[in-house]
């Protein structure tokens, strides 16, 4: 019992900045705002959907059926199940893998897929004793029990604690992480500067050409990414201070991703129900892997999907000769520049149990029309981005077209699949 | 809202309004509503095509109050409506029995009632054509001195039109869905085409396409061809995606967002028409921008950006979709449909580039219409007058409270009058009215 999982196509709204147009946006709101987008392209209005999975890597306890509930506010039907997953930055893809596994073995026929995150509608919690005094309290059986634990209660208990980006086991943040990454492979300040140079140039062209007018619905009166600078330079970006490594390093606001609001979703289905419901078809979806690194034992944090894209296109018999475009999430850009340079490191490989080195690929066949760098990347929402940004080039570029994404992830981990133009 | 609109609009000011001689507009019959009270069936002569037609449309009729000549004598309760059959008109004489019919009739009247007269546009010597005329100056008096919301339209026919062609315009004309529509006059001609009786959802299967449709009037077609049974391919700007995604999910149709001006609009149109596999129905030109100016500081681009979008760019449009090598292009007996304006019609000051652009759909319509007849393909416009919407709310409280009262309705109208009448000619039932430009305008002073 075998399927193919196609996508249809995808819906995101505009990412913006933290703290900027969307600040009083939740989570809920942005995520049913993408799915009623998507909605309105494919005219599903009132329509029962298989299942939706989506997720956000910064999420409310309250949101503990966040998709569920953007269902429910959204134009589907009521009837419509969904689940949350979370994988970290490889949320909207993972949850991508998760409904094109159901569709392929039949559980479902159609599906949708996402991801949203709000820096700006952070989770700010309790401190964990004043947590406890509170759950003693509420247990408490009497009320001299209820003032014996509220008398626990100490001032530094009451200072709120906002989400942490620091990995739990080394406490060092993502982008510090990224710093040794970037010095131990010998990636400089201008190799970055031009990665993100280029990532706003194509983006900005892309807009421009109209590309995003059916991947991108408008939102609170944003009708476009509002992090593009169209105008930006490798001369302005070379300006900017150092914000991870020190002050000799050299990853900067510029060549880092911004936080950001916003969230995406893709469209599933088998390739029968798709046709039987006059849908278009861009692309098939036809593997996927998530593989992780012991970052607690000194590996780079940030290239868990080096195995992962080895390891799948072993098992697919392809090499990277044989895709038309390359995704690579740009976490930061020095992420793209060492997942390149790793994918071509024969020993690296070797050392991760894989053949041998994967190879190079063309440049001009990398993040065409940009990626988070320009983009922004709202930590869920970037893997539901790029699967129908993908899906529609390889499908200009005509049927058999073969795209490979590459994201990584915190916790070491790395999620990579393979697109083909149906 | 000024304080100046809150001020008239409070219960003090409306008081004090009312005894200024500012009456409170009458409250309009809308939707598919037939008139409370009797419609009587008078006729000049002996035609029997309004008896035939009211006979499809299942409406009792009652025989008319006719004026002996000097005092006319009362319906005893208010009528619903007066539908004159005048097809048999031919002398200035028989005119007087349209009198004698009007008289009671427009005194006996209901709120909203609705006098129309049938008449033959074609004619057989000198006096046939002055008579008819005459009807033309008696419709647009009428329609001046009736009141609460009671309205007057004359529909010409052709010799061979039949009961079956005027059925759609007859319904529309008496139901509430013409509220706004006062004055007019109109033709309908004749088909090979039967119907044999007024549905309700008459565009039910079939895919219209409708520009401008996030938000006031586009939004309100969108709601009423659904309504009225059709799939509807919202389109508007990318930046109205937000609006357009709402309109369409409430509709259950699909969402495009496209700039009808660019190049390719009419195939990405056609591409998602044949993508759903259902052929298309018909489109509504309802897109449109202003860009107001006094002539003596219009420049190009001014006149430029108006002219594309509200005329050129449904042109190349009309010319894909009407490509019978276009998979996705519009069917045989499909219907187009254009959106003109009293503007464009009586002219506006500040307006040329508007004006030119809304009386250019108003002669595109005339020139297509004839060209298209062979594949029973219609097309018409409505020309909108003073409608409320968020584009007319922006207009200062004192002119647009002036706009509102320059009709014979005292009032503006409202998106789904307008969106009413292009759902009348959509209605593959009206294949006998084509080359028509509808005013909804509540018979506005300004205009032809």
């Amino acid at each position: 019992m075998s399927h193919n999982a196609v996508v249809i196509g995808g819906n995101r709204i505009p990412f913006a900045k933290s703290n900027g147009p969307y600040a009083d946006a939740s989570n809920h709101d942005m995520l049913t705002a993408a799915l009623d987008g998507l909605v309105a392209r494919y005219g599903l209005s009132g329509a029962r959907m298989g299942e939706v999975a989506a997720g956000a890597v910064l999420k409310h306890p309250s949101d503990f059926n966040l998709t569920r509930e953007a269902v429910l506010s959204s134009a589907l039907a009521a009837n419509t199940p969904a689940c949350d997953l979370q994988q970290a930055c490889g949320t909207g893809l993972e949850t991508t893998v998760y409904i094109a596994n159901k569709i392929a073995l039949g559980q479902i026929d159609s599906g949708i897929s996402g991801g949203v995150d709000s820096t700006s509608d952070a989770p700010i919690t309790v401190s964990d004793p004043l947590r406890r005094i509170l759950l003693k309290a509420s247990a408490a059986r009497s009320a001299a029990d209820r003032m014996k634990a509220f008398a626990q209660v100490r001032p530094r208990h009451l200072a709120p604690k906002a989400p942490s980006v620091t990995e739990p086991r080394t406490g060092l943040s993502m982008g510090e992480h990224q710093a040794l990454t970037t010095e131990a492979w010998g990636i400089t300040r201008e190799e970055q500067d031009t990665i993100a140079e280029a990532s706003h140039h194509k983006l900005a062209q892309a807009w421009e050409d109209g590309f995003f007018d059916d991947l991108v619905t408008p939102y609170l009166g944003v009708a476009r990414d509002a992090i593009l600078r169209p105008d930006t330079s490798v001369e302005k970006l070379a300006k900017l201070k150092p914000v991870f490594g020190g002050p000799q390093g050299t990853m900067t606001a510029g060549n880092s991703t911004a936080l950001s609001d916003g969230a995406a979703t893709v469209l599933l289905a088998s390739e029968e129900w798709a046709k039987e419901h006059n849908q278009p078809i861009l692309a098939r979806i036809v593997d996927a892997e998530v593989a992780a690194v012991d970052h607690p034992g000194g590996a780079d944090l940030l290239l868990g999907p080096v195995a992962a894209a080895g390891r799948m296109l072993a098992r697919q018999g392809l090499t990277l000769d044989d895709f038309a475009l390359v995704e690579i999430h740009e976490a930061f850009a020095s992420t793209v520049a060492t997942t390149l340079k790793a994918w071509n490191d024969e020993d690296y490989c070797r050392g991760l149990g894989l053949d041998g080195a994967l190879g190079t690929i063309d440049p001009s066949i990398l993040n065409v029309t940009g990626s988070s760098l320009a983009a922004g990347h709202p930590f869920a929402a970037t893997g539901a981005r790029i699967v129908p940004t993908l899906a529609k080039l390889l499908q200009e570029r005509g049927p058999g077209s073969r795209g490979l994404i590459s994201m990584c992830a915190a916790g070491g981990q790395g999620v990579v699949a393979i697109l083909e133009a149906v | 809202m000024s304080i100046l609109e809150k001020t008239f609009t409070s219960a003090p000011g409306r008081a004090i309004s009312r005894k200024a001689g500012l009456k409170d507009p009458p409250r309009l019959r809308r939707g598919r509503t037939w008139p409370s009270g009797a419609i009587i069936h008078g006729t000049i002569g002996d035609g029997s095509l309004v008896a035939d037609t009211l006979h499809l449309l299942g409406r009792a009729v009652e025989e008319p109050v006719v004026d002996a000549g000097t005092d006319a004598p009362g319906y005893g309760q208010k009528i619903g409506a007066l539908v004159v059959d005048a097809t048999e008109l031919t002398s200035i004489s028989q005119l007087e029995r349209l009198r004698a019919l009007l008289r009671p009739a427009v005194r006996g009247i209901e709120r909203s009632g609705r006098i129309i007269i049938v008449a033959r546009e074609d004619h057989d010597g000198w006096e046939a054509a002055a008579a008819a005329r005459a009807l033309d100056g008696i419709n647009r008096t009428v329609a001046k001195e009736l009141r609460g919301g009671a309205t007057s339209t004359l529909v010409w026919v052709a010799g061979d039109t039949t009961a079956s062609d005027l059925l759609t315009t007859l319904g529309f004309a008496l139901q509430g869905r013409s509220a706004f529509v006062d004055g007019q006059a109109w033709k309908v001609a004749s088909t090979a085409t039967k119907i044999d009786d007024l549905v309700t959802a008459p565009l039910a299967g079939r895919t219209v396409i409708v520009t401008g449709a996030a938000r006031g009037i586009g939004a309100q077609i969108a709601r009423v061809v659904a309504r009225d049974g059709a799939e509807v391919i919202a389109v508007d700007i990318p930046p109205a995606g937000e609006q357009l995604a709402a309109v369409a999910n409430e509709v259950g149709g699909i969402a495009i967002q496209l700039d009808i001006t660019q190049a390719d609009a009419g195939a990405v149109l056609a591409q998602h028409v044949a993508q759903r596999g259902r052929g298309l129905h018909g489109i509504v030109h309802n897109a449109g921008i202003t860009r107001d100016k006094m002539l003596v500081n219009t420049d190009t681009a001014r006149w430029e950006s108006v002219l594309e979008v509200n005329l050129a760019a449904q042109m190349r449009i009309n010319e894909v979709l009407l490509d019978p090598d276009t998979d996705g292009g519009l069917d045989d007996g499909g219907r187009i449909v254009g959106v003109a304006s009293t503007s464009g019609l009586a002219g506006n000051k500040g307006q040329t580039n508007y004006a030119a652009s809304k009386a250019g759909v108003a002669g595109l319509v005339i020139a297509m219409s004839s060209d298209l007849a062979s594949r029973e393909i219609t097309v018409n416009a409505v020309a909108p007058g003073f409608i409320e919407t968020e584009m007319t709310g922006k207009i200062p409280f004192v002119q647009r409270e002036i706009f509102r009262r320059s009709n014979s309705l005292d009032q503006g109208g409202r998106p789904v009058d307008v969106a009413e009448t292009i759902s009348y000619l959509l209605d593959p039932g009206s294949q006998a009215v084509t080359g028509q430009v509808i005013r909804v305008c509540g018979q506005n002073l300004v205009g032809a």
